[in-house]
């Protein structure tokens, strides 16, 4: 007994030594990143890929396939936008009401969408969502068309100044970096394992007495608020909150972000929101059209893909090592 | 006649007709949208733009090839259908096997396709398409004046619909297809080859939203855009009704149309928003939806 716990401790120790060493240098290189590359792309690709790694959280992990993120992450953009700029609060408090007002979003979402699974639970969130939409776009302080224009940067806790771009990606990074350790922690943690076994089978883990409804809406909530935390960066960095952010679209983005990276890898929404990102800003200086393009990327990840780029990675080093 | 809470009985039935439009169209669309999920436990979110395919197949009939209304109507839902066998055959095929959510996501991908090329082609600006010489002018019904083509729509689509629940309750290939529904295995034993079946349900239920996109053609404009929004409504119909029976799709579509039209009337701010908010209600009483069945 003790010789084999020895040994799987030994194994298990190599590839968590190999995992430090790949954080470590990718961290490296997300510090020094903006001295290459233009730092507005950066800060874009780290709010989608905070966005895509909550989403992950739940198909990943939970196997809820939410349809209508893009809700959390668009309200939370006018809601810091608003209240920094109409109300002239410091950055972070905006962007806390927006990661609470998302959260509160997700705990109403998720009661009512819970109630159903499967493909359901994707109609149903994507339905709710497009409520979103309708009332962003009839509110008076939203601004309709418009959005809300102009919002100011302003001084992080009163003493760095995010006007700077610099100072911005870091912040932006840090946010990111919190945002990915926390959902690190949640699938490491117990409540993770019971996550996963709620994907798996969800009737067994029932009946080993788990109350299988408040995990998912547990996951639900923190999935939303970090999406919200997200989409309040995005604001701030952009200075701009506008509907394109709670349009189904960007929905359905977010889901292909986290299927082409891997879904229910870490790191795969990150690796696919960079590529998405990077793909489309590549696209809007040609004449193709970017939806058609999107959309084949789509029937080709489901259709020949399902593991993506690092979902079909870790497979095949897993095969090699056995 | 005397207004109806301060209302003009005039505004009223006209917000009801359209109501009642708008109803016919979300009962067509469930209605695909629950026959081809009953056999192949996929959600078609390609339905609206397949929808809005057949409406550009009329449009383009008309402009290119001069077949006028009479025409398109037969031959957009043989086109758009047989699209959908191709689709169903070459990509949906293959994915029968696994999570249904991979379906959801190959047709959103597919209507991601359909309407950016569309957009790309003929830009977001509607293209008109005329009424038809013989469905032109209207009738006063002494209430209300109700324009010929419209009565024409909504009298069309109860046929249809009512005609698709007769060919599935009441017939033998529908007793078939129902039987393949609960069990296939069982169906292909008895010597039924089930995957042709399968392949003209999707075909069938995609040529039903072709239809409306026809029928739809004259009221609405023909813009590469008119279907994705409608289907994420036709999406809360479908919860709100439950995806076990034909007659409540229809009956749910056209309950949910006349109360949106009631909605503009009495409360315009709210019409866009309020079958999902019965959609909520619906979830937060009877989660398995109006017609539905827990399974």
């Amino acid at each position: 007994m003790t010789v084999a716990s020895n040994s799987t401790r030994v194994a298990v120790r190599g590839p968590a030594i190999g995992t430090a060493l790949i954080a470590a240098v990718l961290l490296l290189l997300a510090l020094a990143a903006p001295f290459v590359l233009y730092p507005v792309f950066l800060m874009k690709v780290l709010c989608f890929a905070l966005f895509a790694c909550a989403f992950n959280l739940l198909i990943g992990f939970a196997g809820l396939l939410s349809f209508g993120h893009a809700a959390f992450f668009g309200s939370a953009a006018y809601i810091a936008a608003h209240t920094v700029k109409e109300w002239g609060w410091a950055p972070e408090a905006g962007l806390l009401a927006a990661t609470v007002v998302a959260g509160l979003m997700g705990l109403v979402f998720g009661l009512i969408a819970i109630r159903r699974q499967g493909i359901y639970f994707a109609m149903i969130t994507l339905a709710l969502s497009q409520m979103v939409f309708f009332l962003a776009l009839q509110l008076p302080f939203t601004h309709g068309e418009d959005g809300i224009q102009g919002v100011p940067r302003g001084l992080l806790f009163g003493l760095f100044d995010l006007s700077q771009p610099l100072t911005m990606y870091y912040t932006v990074l840090a946010i990111f970096l919190a945002g990915f350790a926390l959902i690190w922690r949640t699938v490491h943690s117990p409540f993770g394992q019971v996550l996963k076994a709620i994907r798996e089978n969800e009737p067994r883990a029932v009946s080993l007495g788990y109350r299988t409804d408040r995990y998912k809406l547990v996951a639900f909530v923190l999935s939303a608020s970090l999406a919200g935390l997200a989409g309040g960066t995005k604001a701030i960095v952009f200075q701009l909150a506008s509907l394109t952010d709670v349009t189904w679209q960007m929905s359905g983005e977010v889901v292909l972000m986290t299927l082409l990276g891997g879904m229910g890898t870490l790191f795969g929404p990150v690796v696919g929101a960079g590529l998405v990102v990077t793909l489309e800003s590549y696209l809007a200086s040609t004449s193709l059209p970017v939806p058609v393009v999107i959309g084949c990327i789509f029937v080709v990840c489901v259709l020949v893909f399902r593991r993506g780029i690092v979902g079909e990675l870790m497979h095949r080093l897993s095969k090699r090592g056995h | 006649m005397v207004s109806l809470l301060g209302i003009p009985p005039q505004v009223l039935f006209g917000q009801l007709l359209l109501g009642l439009i708008n109803g016919s169209f979300y009962a067509l669309l469930s209605l695909g949208l629950a026959v081809i999920f009953g056999m192949l436990n996929v959600i078609n979110f390609a339905h609206g733009a397949l929808y809005m395919v057949g409406a550009f197949v009329a449009w383009l009939l008309l402009t290119y090839a001069g077949i006028g209304y009479w025409g398109a109507l037969v031959i957009a839902p043989v086109v758009v259908g047989l699209l959908g066998i191709l689709l169903e055959k070459t990509m949906l095929s293959r994915l029968y096997k696994l999570d249904h959510l991979y379906g959801l996501l190959l047709t959103f991908g597919l209507a991601l396709i359909l309407e950016g090329a569309f957009r790309h082609q003929y830009g977001v600006s509607g293209q008109p398409y005329p009424i038809p010489a013989a469905l032109q002018g209207g009738q006063n019904l002494g209430f209300m004046f109700l324009p010929n083509y419209r009565g024409w729509v909504v009298v069309a689509s109860l046929v249809i619909c009512f005609g698709t629940w007769f060919a599935i309750e009441r017939t033998k290939l529908g007793a078939y297809l129902r039987a393949a529904t609960e069990n296939p295995t069982l169906v292909q034993a008895f010597g039924i080859n089930v995957p042709v079946m399968v392949s003209l349900t999707y075909g069938f239920g995609v040529a039903l939203a072709g239809l409306a996109g026809v029928l739809a053609a004259p009221i609405y404009q023909v813009s590469p855009l008119m279907g994705t929004n409608l289907i994420i409504i036709v999406f809360a119909v479908v919860v709100i009704g439950g995806m076990g029976s034909i007659l409540g799709a229809i009956v749910t579509g056209l309950g949910l149309g006349l109360l949106e039209g009631l909605t503009k009337v009495f409360y315009p701010e709210a019409s866009n928003i309020v079958v999902f908010v019965v959609m909520a209600i619906v979830l937060l009483i009877k989660p398995a939806g109006l017609f539905g069945r827990e399974r």
